[in-house]
């Protein structure tokens, strides 16, 4: 994630032990800093680095994530370039999901480096048809959104560290918000349930399973 | 474990996706019943009779940090469900698209906090009472308002959530917040959007998504200060 996002000043006198400052857990303190105010962003950093090569399970659950949000940016990038006709609202949303979704895999890959994890590559995928017409490219958009959504509820308590936790909310709360505009904008209830659904690591495989060639 | 009081209003809910787990686990838990319900069963399962081992989430001496997030949780959504009662019993909102929203949204939040109350009681202590609200000057501004301000107080709720997220001990307790937070994202993105806040007006997702890809949590004190405007003095 390029550093030029982080616009509060202050965020430069933060001491991060060589950590490079794009790193997702950093840019988590930072953001709590300026929510909390700073002083609580020193032991939060700490925290978070003394976890390292101990969070394994965390970067296993942040990893998984990637590969979600690494189908939803080509997703979204192939659909800007491959669906035709797309009206002005769709093809903004659609830049805007494109823009996030990269913004996401950029943040956990950056997060699971700093867990000492490795980060996944990016598999082969086909959407099949689904880019044939808006109407089918956001059909499928809606259940990526929803099953994002799931995916991260699932997963939350079984994230050891609170500051990947929190990191992970920051994600998922913006996945709601894809999710409710694709819904609006295929004139869908935004939130069919009262409680989003949790889905398990299985679960949320057998659905994105088509999609994924290697 | 006391059992349960669950209610059928959430029956009136549509079918939830059939191969989800935590639906698999509500319905197994209270034999069929509504949402609401099953919430609260899942929430009084806590203390180990669930999947877990009794001993494997410690319950106690976290209570109490808990139990104050979930009255916490209960009062933003009984200001929220007394806002959109009064949104519909007022008349105001014409547009059938708005009106269909705000009802369903409403639907959502009453849901909510009844489960919400029902886990207050589960926990052992009273819930607390609704909020004495004033929205009067609110829908005395008509639909535009009206739809502004529910924007506002549903990206309150969506940061609300995330604010308290990590500091919840209690795992069901976490995975029930959870699954509010992003129906309030949800209800906040679509209330922007309409506000104008969002990409039909040209400013792309700014509102609709104000943070950006990574939403910013809020503390206890700063929501409670932003809805103040909304409470009878």
């Amino acid at each position: 994630m390029p550093n030029s996002k982080l616009t509060v000043p202050e965020l430069a006198a933060v001491d991060v032990h060589g950590m490079t400052r794009s790193s997702f857990v950093l840019r988590g303190a930072l953001a709590a800093g300026a929510v909390y105010g700073m002083g609580v962003v020193g032991p939060f950093v700490q925290r978070s680095f003394a976890q390292e090569g101990t969070a394994a399970p965390d970067a296993d659950i942040l990893n998984f994530a990637l590969t979600l949000e690494i189908l939803e940016a080509t997703f979204y990038d192939e659909a800007l370039k491959r669906v035709g006709g797309l009206s002005g609202d769709a093809r903004a949303l659609t830049e805007q999901l494109a823009e996030d979704e990269a913004a996401h895999v950029d943040a956990l890959t950056a997060m699971i480096k700093d867990l000492g994890g490795q980060p996944t590559k990016a598999p082969k995928l086909d959407f099949g048809d689904a880019f044939e017409d808006e109407g089918s490219y956001f059909e499928l958009a809606q259940d990526f959104e929803d099953t994002g959504v799931s995916a991260y509820n699932g997963a939350a308590t079984a994230i050891q560290s609170k500051d990947v936790l929190e990191a992970a909310g920051t994600i998922v709360q913006v996945e709601g918000r894809h999710a409710a505009l694709i819904r609006a904008q295929r004139g869908e209830e935004i939130a069919p349930t009262a409680f989003d659904d949790m889905l398990r690591q299985n679960e949320v495989l057998d659905k994105v399973a088509p999609f994924i060639k290697s | 474990m006391e059992k349960v009081e669950t209610e059928s209003r959430g029956a009136q809910q549509g079918p939830m996706s059939s191969d989800s787990w935590s639906r698999k686990r509500f319905m197994a838990m209270v034999g069929g019943t509504g949402a609401a319900g099953a919430f609260a069963t899942l929430l009084a399962a806590c203390g180990g009779s669930a999947e877990e081992p009794p001993d494997a989430e410690p319950t106690t001496g976290s209570a109490g940090g808990d139990l104050g997030i979930v009255q916490y949780a209960l009062t933003l959504e009984l200001l929220e469900e007394d806002f959109y009662d009064q949104i519909l019993e007022s008349g105001e909102v014409k547009d059938r698209k708005v009106r269909k929203l705000v009802e369903e949204v409403y639907g959502n939040e009453k849901e909510h906090a009844d489960a919400l109350r029902l886990t207050v009681e589960n926990l052992g202590a009273v819930p607390n009472e609704p909020p004495e609200t004033d929205f009067d000057a609110v829908l005395a501004g008509g639909e535009p308002t009206i739809i502004e301000t529910a924007a506002l107080v549903e990206n309150l709720g969506a940061a609300a959530y995330l604010g308290q997220a990590a500091r919840i001990e209690n795992p069901r307790i976490l995975e029930a917040a959870l699954s509010i937070h992003t129906v309030e994202a949800r209800h906040a993105a679509r209330f922007n959007e309409l506000a104008r806040n969002g990409f039909e007006s040209g400013k792309q997702l700014v509102g609709s998504i104000p943070d950006g890809p990574f939403s910013k949590p809020m503390d206890m004190e700063t929501v409670l200060k932003k809805v103040q405007p909304f409470l009878a003095s």
